[in-house]
């Protein structure tokens, strides 16, 4: 009994401490760094929130230490600095309104640029088809003739070739 | 049977002339969307002579405007506003705390409010900030910073004279000058006596 007794009172201790605990801890400069980084400075273009040496982005530092401080995590802050000054503040555009077209651009290029490519091969084989090739041996001769217009050769090798070449045909 | 080729030849075509369609459809509508956002981006920011874009606006807890802890600008229609970008970390702002607070209590009972709008501030330094002034006329955050942008700010402090039928009668970009703000509202007082 006395032992229940204890254990009982030692985890009540320990529910009443654990949220004190998570409160007000002391929050380093790597982890305000973490959610910083996810973030713009307001007013200069292009800064991430962990390098900008503004006064103003030295003051969002503090806030994002005070919340982390809170317990609040990284998405709690994000939105609050979402709300507070607007997603252009966030390195990574919102996945909602405007900010999901920003997201979905990318994947719809690709694949309307595969559709677009995949119909353009598929437009070059069907030409390919409807305009039937000659065979090797016309494309030979034709080159053979072009080389020597109109003229017997006198060459035995090409001779031999035409030889060949008729024995084919 | 040679029908049967035909029928299924002609659907293919159209299923492809649909499918063109609507790809062409996806393409033009991303173009569109991304143009509109680019010109609202490089929108005019509103000049003297313009109306004052109307916006919405939820004060600091302390600050009121006729008891009310939330205003949209049109309904301080009739008066004389004079709107105040600031913000805690700007060092010119505080050059012009001490005017703007004393302009506002000689001119209050005159049909003159002062607005102040706390841009990409923290809470806190803004509150602190808004009592080291002593600042009393109605202050509010530019939450999500819609106003600056209505108004295409380029920085803090920047301060909007809007006469009394909503129209910009001054801009001032940096911190305004005792000479300047008393200038303009002798002016546009004047011009409603």
């Amino acid at each position: 009994m006395k032992k229940s007794s204890l254990l009982v009172t030692f985890v009540m201790l320990l529910l009443i401490t654990l949220p004190v605990y998570g409160q007000n801890r002391q929050v380093s400069d790597d982890e305000v760094n973490a959610v910083a980084k996810k973030l713009y400075c307001p007013v200069c273009e292009s800064t991430p929130l962990d390098v900008c040496p503004t006064q103003a982005c030295a003051d969002w530092r503090e806030l994002i230490r005070t919340q982390l401080s809170e317990g609040k995590t990284e998405e709690e802050i994000l939105a609050y600095f979402a709300q507070q000054y607007g997603d252009g503040v966030l390195a990574e555009p919102p996945r909602r309104g405007f900010g999901l077209l920003l997201w979905l651009f990318p994947i719809v290029a690709i694949v309307l640029g595969g559709i677009f490519f995949s119909r353009y091969m598929a437009s070059l084989r069907e030409t390919a088809v409807s305009e039937p090739v000659p065979p090797p041996s016309t494309i030979i001769m034709s080159t053979i003739k072009t080389l020597t217009p109109e003229q017997p050769t006198n060459d035995p090798y090409i001779t031999r070739v035409e030889e060949e070449l008729k024995k084919l045909d | 049977m040679t029908e049967t080729i035909q029928t299924t030849t002609s659907e293919k075509k159209q299923t492809i002339r649909w499918s063109t369609l609507l790809i062409w459809a996806i393409v033009l509508g991303l173009i569109a969307t991304l143009g509109w956002a680019l010109l609202n981006t490089n929108a005019p920011r509103p000049e003297a002579g313009k109306p004052a874009p109307d916006f919405s606006m939820q004060f600091f807890d302390e600050y009121r405007w006729q008891e009310k802890p939330v205003a949209n600008l049109s309904d301080m229609r009739g008066n004389i506003i004079v709107m105040n970008f600031w913000a805690s970390w700007c060092v010119e702002c505080r050059l012009e705390a001490e005017l703007l607070e004393n302009t506002w209590r000689k001119y209050q009972d005159q049909g003159v409010i002062f607005l102040g709008i706390d841009y990409v501030d923290a809470e806190p330094n803004a509150l602190a900030y808004l009592k080291e002034y002593d600042v009393t006329y109605p202050n509010a955050p530019d939450l999500g910073t819609d106003i600056a942008r209505q108004y295409h700010i380029t920085g803090v402090p920047e301060t909007f004279i809007i006469d009394r039928d909503g129209t910009i009668a001054h801009v001032q970009i940096g911190p305004i000058n005792a000479a300047t703000l008393e200038g303009v509202l002798g002016k546009l007082l004047a011009q409603n006596n």
